[in-house]
């Protein structure tokens, strides 16, 4: 029995240690820990509400558009604004483009090297690589000539012994299975998304001024102004600039993502039978088609699906979130078995793990910055499968069709979507559907602009703080590319007095709760084959299919948390 | 073949010759060098190995890393594989675990004093930097071997400069920027929430060409980046001179284009080249998008440039001569009020006072203080 612990997990965002007990060359048991915190949310407490969204949108730079909406919504809920049309459609797109981008970064340039293996391209016959390519696909960009630039540069690379982010990895380890051919064409799209996801990204800027960090968010709607006629403002213009990324959108994702997806995954069936997890999925849908705070009336469907059984869906209620700290590096006053509503959340952080430099984590005792939250006591997977789940399981029209055309290539029932290739394939089917979504809302916009003559993006009435209750405190749900996201916001005479996130990494790898049952992440892992302990690929490759954020995952946000302010300085 | 050079990189992957002068050529303006120099930077990058690059990520929200990602000239692809060799990146690299670990150790060990690092996110300094642990290291013990065995450190956005949001009241970490941490290393400081790519690229190239890091501020950020202010150079001046102003999110002003000021722009306190580089391949920037300024690339923004949304005093006497360093002493001079201007003051007072002693009579009236020491001379 060999005890192993992985940190840095690279290609994710921030800061995630694994810890596992490897037997008989399999997983039998898991431990999941962030190592860092920054306890930022706490600098909330007394600030303008509406200023929150700019500082909760540095919790990620990766997911740089998800905490700021969240935000937005969770103080538009407290004070009882409904946003302008035009705005809910630039925060669609705008969100719709963020998950194109993030899902398709993440199948190449983070997961994307747990199946492929950089250094057997060089093996590949160029010529074989592009019929292998037009094959699967009609994307122009497939001949001999091009495959074989790209593998001269990796050759250069190796040749002159700077390999730069390739370096020291487990090329050559026997869970790669892709033939050479196939292992070039995923290099050559490696280098080739990067440059798309460039480009497509450039919708942020026009809508929000720059990415990262788009700053363009408002209580009560957004701040780019519409105009058909004038120059500074979103016209004929800047929709005929997203028409065509969105197009380029569709274009990479249907014929570059899903089709490499669907040849990896052929060579991989075997890891639709590992990594199942917890079996409980959420979701708070997203995409609203009215404007009310909150709409359930969304393009992908709200709902919980229990113990893997799709032929139920139940509502979420939001009342039922709770999170516990009995494994995490904060003390609750009521002990810390206590499970609390994030309204009532309560920050103490105490750190009691080991002094560094450390071997291994305390795992029985406090062994992350992570809080364990929990849906009606239970532990919920979040994500692309999840949303993927609950809208086939819902009967989302276009959501079967694909869900159903891919089990079909494999050869496999839905029982296989419950696994680490489920939750790879789940996501190449969203980003398909989301992306298809983008220029019905471009032509909602035109149309609203151009037609109507609606050139509203801001509620105002309650702009200023003095129109505000003495209290008021409220919720905004947002799914992002990593799953379900909460934020909760006390408001009093002006000021923050409590925020709080919960946030899909922090759903997805939480450590154990007061009852031991292990987290999504932690559970998946199970069974997981480990060939060589010194190198666990395998693990990788299951930790990634979560595509965790950990930036995002610690969040210290009750703003009463007296304990912090006392230390500090010392 | 190995690629011995950038400019080799450049010709192995079907650059011409005529793209890597336009390359030369735009980067030449990004330093604001005259056309004369072009060749110098040419013949520096055809003859220089590529360099390595460590990227260490502390405290971060990798925003900065993603900002990399959007680079245009050169591209993320030839940047992280041609132009450097991007050998540690958490985010970016293959190889995770021991594997990564090792990877980092050996580079130190081998290339002792001749590789560039990277720092994103503040460093947490508090209880021995347990906020922060990497491979059961602390960030903090991580950073200062990469940083003090490094040709120069580049402090990748204002985190990684001066604290950023995790150093904002009540700091609960002991979050600190790098030069901060490690008084000793040789930093410069590309701040920006997140930094601009393109400032990135040029502060390397300018490292290759002149084989120094550029003339930097008061907050040891580059004059070539961080040398004009906002508001002497953004596209709507024209509309504050004239008394045209934006009053509502969405009104006639607004949509025409009209001045941020009334709507909290922080431009007329802010020094950063965003008006005429732009970000995302010059697509737009927040003013040009609509959303006033929040003076990202100033230390303590977070605390001394909110509310975002409330107007500023009127800026009085300041000229387009003036940089960062001179605001601070005019204002100083002049002792003017409102709370904003009165933030920059004692931070320059900061900064000019002894090294290790407490700023005689200028008690911090805030809730944190820059402690940064004045290292550009």
């Amino acid at each position: 029995m060999a005890r192993i612990a992985i940190d840095p997990v690279t290609r994710i965002e921030g800061h995630l240690r694994i810890e596992a007990t490897v037997e008989g060359g399999k997983v039998v048991d898991a431990w999941s820990s962030s190592t860092m915190f920054r306890g930022f949310e706490i600098i909330l407490k007394d600030r303008d509400p509406r200023d929150a969204w700019l500082f909760c949108q540095r919790i990620c730079g990766v997911c740089t558009t998800v905490h700021a909406l969240a935000s937005v919504r969770a103080v538009e809920n407290a004070l009882g604004i409904t946003i302008p049309d035009n705005a809910r459609l630039i925060r669609n797109i705008i969100a719709a483009i963020q998950f194109v981008q993030d899902h398709v970064i993440h199948f190449y340039h983070l997961h994307g090297l747990d199946w492929i293996d950089v250094v057997s391209a060089l093996k590949a016959d160029p010529a074989k690589t592009a019929s292998v390519a037009q094959s699967i696909s009609d994307w122009p960009n497939s001949g001999a000539a091009l495959f074989a630039a790209v593998q001269k540069r990796v050759k250069g690379l190796v040749d002159g012994g700077q390999l730069g982010p390739f370096a020291n990895a487990y090329w050559g380890h026997p869970a790669y299975k892709l033939p050479p051919e196939v292992n070039l064409l995923g290099v050559a799209h490696y280098l080739q998304a990067l440059e798309w996801q460039r480009e497509v990204i450039k919708v942020h800027a026009l809508l929000g001024s720059k990415n990262p960090h788009l700053q363009t968010y408002l209580v009560g709607g957004v701040a780019k102004p519409v105009d058909p006629n004038s120059q500074n403002a979103l016209n004929a213009d800047g929709i005929a600039l997203m028409n065509q990324a969105a197009r380029q959108a569709i274009d990479f994702v249907s014929k570059v993502y899903l089709p490499d997806l669907m040849a990896v995954a052929a060579v991989y069936k075997e890891w639709a039978g590992y990594g199942a997890g917890v079996g409980n999925f959420m979701t708070y849908g997203e995409f609203p088609n009215d404007s009310r705070s909150n709409s359930a009336n969304l393009l992908m469907p709200r709902g919980i699906i229990m113990g893997q059984d799709l032929t139920r869906v139940l509502p979420v209620d939001q009342q039922k979130v709770t999170e516990q700290v009995t494994h995490s590096w904060y003390d609750y006053k009521e002990g810390d078995g206590k499970a609390k509503h994030p309204w009532e959340g309560e920050t103490a952080p105490r750190y009691t793990g080991p002094k560094p430099p450390y071997e291994f984590l305390a795992t029985d005792a406090k062994y992350s910055w992570l809080k364990t939250p929990r849906y009606a006591d239970a532990p919920m997977e979040v994500g692309p499968l999840a949303r993927v789940l609950v809208a086939y399981a819902a009967g989302h029209k276009r959501a079967k069709e694909l869900v159903d055309s891919a089990l079909a290539q494999l050869k496999a029932g839905p029982a296989a979507l419950f696994s680490t290739l489920g939750r790879v394939a789940a996501r190449g089917i969203e980003t398909l559907l989301i992306a298809e979504a983008i220029p019905g809302w471009i032509g909602e916009l035109s149309a609203n602009m151009m037609q109507k003559g609606d050139l509203r993006i801001h509620e105002g009435e309650k702009w200023e703080p003095a129109t505000w209750p003495a209290e008021a405190k409220g919720y905004g749900l947002h799914d992002a590319p990593r799953g379900a996201l909460g934020h909760w916001v006390s408001i009093a005479n002006g000021k923050i007095t409590n925020y709080q996130a919960v946030v899909p990494s922090t759903w997805n790898l939480s450590p154990r709760d007061a009852k031991g049952v292990r987290g999504p992440v932690e559970a998946a892992l199970i069974g997981t084959p480990v060939a060589d302990p010194k190198q666990p690929l395998e693990i990788l490759r299951t930790v990634h299919s979560f595509d965790p954020c950990m930036a995002c995952a610690v969040h210290v946000v009750d703003t009463r948390g007296r304990t912090i302010a006392a230390t500090k300085g010392a | 073949m190995a690629s011995d050079t950038l400019f080799d990189a450049l010709i192995e992957h079907d650059i011409s010759r005529r793209d890597f002068i336009k390359f030369c050529t735009a980067m030449a303006a990004a330093l604001g060098l005259s056309a004369g120099t072009v060749p110098r930077i040419a013949h520096a990058l055809q003859t220089k190995k590529k360099p390595i690059l460590l990227w260490l990520e502390m405290q971060s929200c990798t925003g900065d890393t993603e900002a990399l990602l959007r680079a245009t000239k050169p591209t993320a692809a030839e940047l992280v594989l041609d132009v450097l060799s991007l050998d540690y990146s958490e985010t970016i690299m293959a190889a995770a675990g021991h594997q990564a670990e090792k990877l980092l150790a050996d580079l130190v060990k081998n290339h002792k004093g001749a590789y560039f690092a990277a720092v994103e996110g503040s460093i947490p300094v508090k209880d021995g930097g347990i906020h922060c642990c990497i491979g059961g290291r602390s960030g903090l013990e991580i950073a200062r071997e990469v940083c003090g065995n490094a040709l120069a450190t580049f402090a990748m956005g204002t985190c990684a400069c001066f604290g950023g949001i995790p150093h904002a009241s009540p700091n609960p970490t002991g979050a600190v920027g790098v030069k901060e941490a490690f008084p000793n290393a040789t930093v410069l400081n590309l701040a920006g929430c997140p930094v601009n790519a393109e400032n990135i690229t040029a502060a390397i190239v300018h490292y290759l060409t002149f084989g120094s890091l550029p003339a930097v501020d008061a907050f040891g950020r580059p004059l070539f980046a961080f040398g004009k202010r906002i508001h002497d150079n953004c596209e709507r001046r024209a509309h504050f001179d004239a008394g045209q102003y934006t009053r509502q999110w969405g009104d006639d002003g607004h949509r025409r284009g009209w001045c941020m000021y009334y709507m909290g722009c922080k431009g007329p306190q802010a020094y950063q080249n965003c008006p005429t580089v732009r970000y995302n391949g010059g697509t737009s920037w927040p003013v040009g998008s609509g959303h006033g300024c929040v003076a990202c690339a100033a230390p303590n923004f977070w605390d001394e440039m909110t509310p975002f949304y409330r107007r500023l005093p009127q800026p009085f006497g300041i000229t387009v001569e003036t940089t960062a360093d001179k605001v601070g002493l005019t204002v100083t001079a002049v002792t003017l009020g409102g709370i904003l201007l009165h933030a920059i003051a004692r931070m320059v007072k900061h900064h000019t006072r002894p090294k290790g002693e407490a700023a005689q009579g200028a008690k911090p009236q805030e809730k944190t203080e820059w402690k940064g020491p004045s290292w550009h001379e």
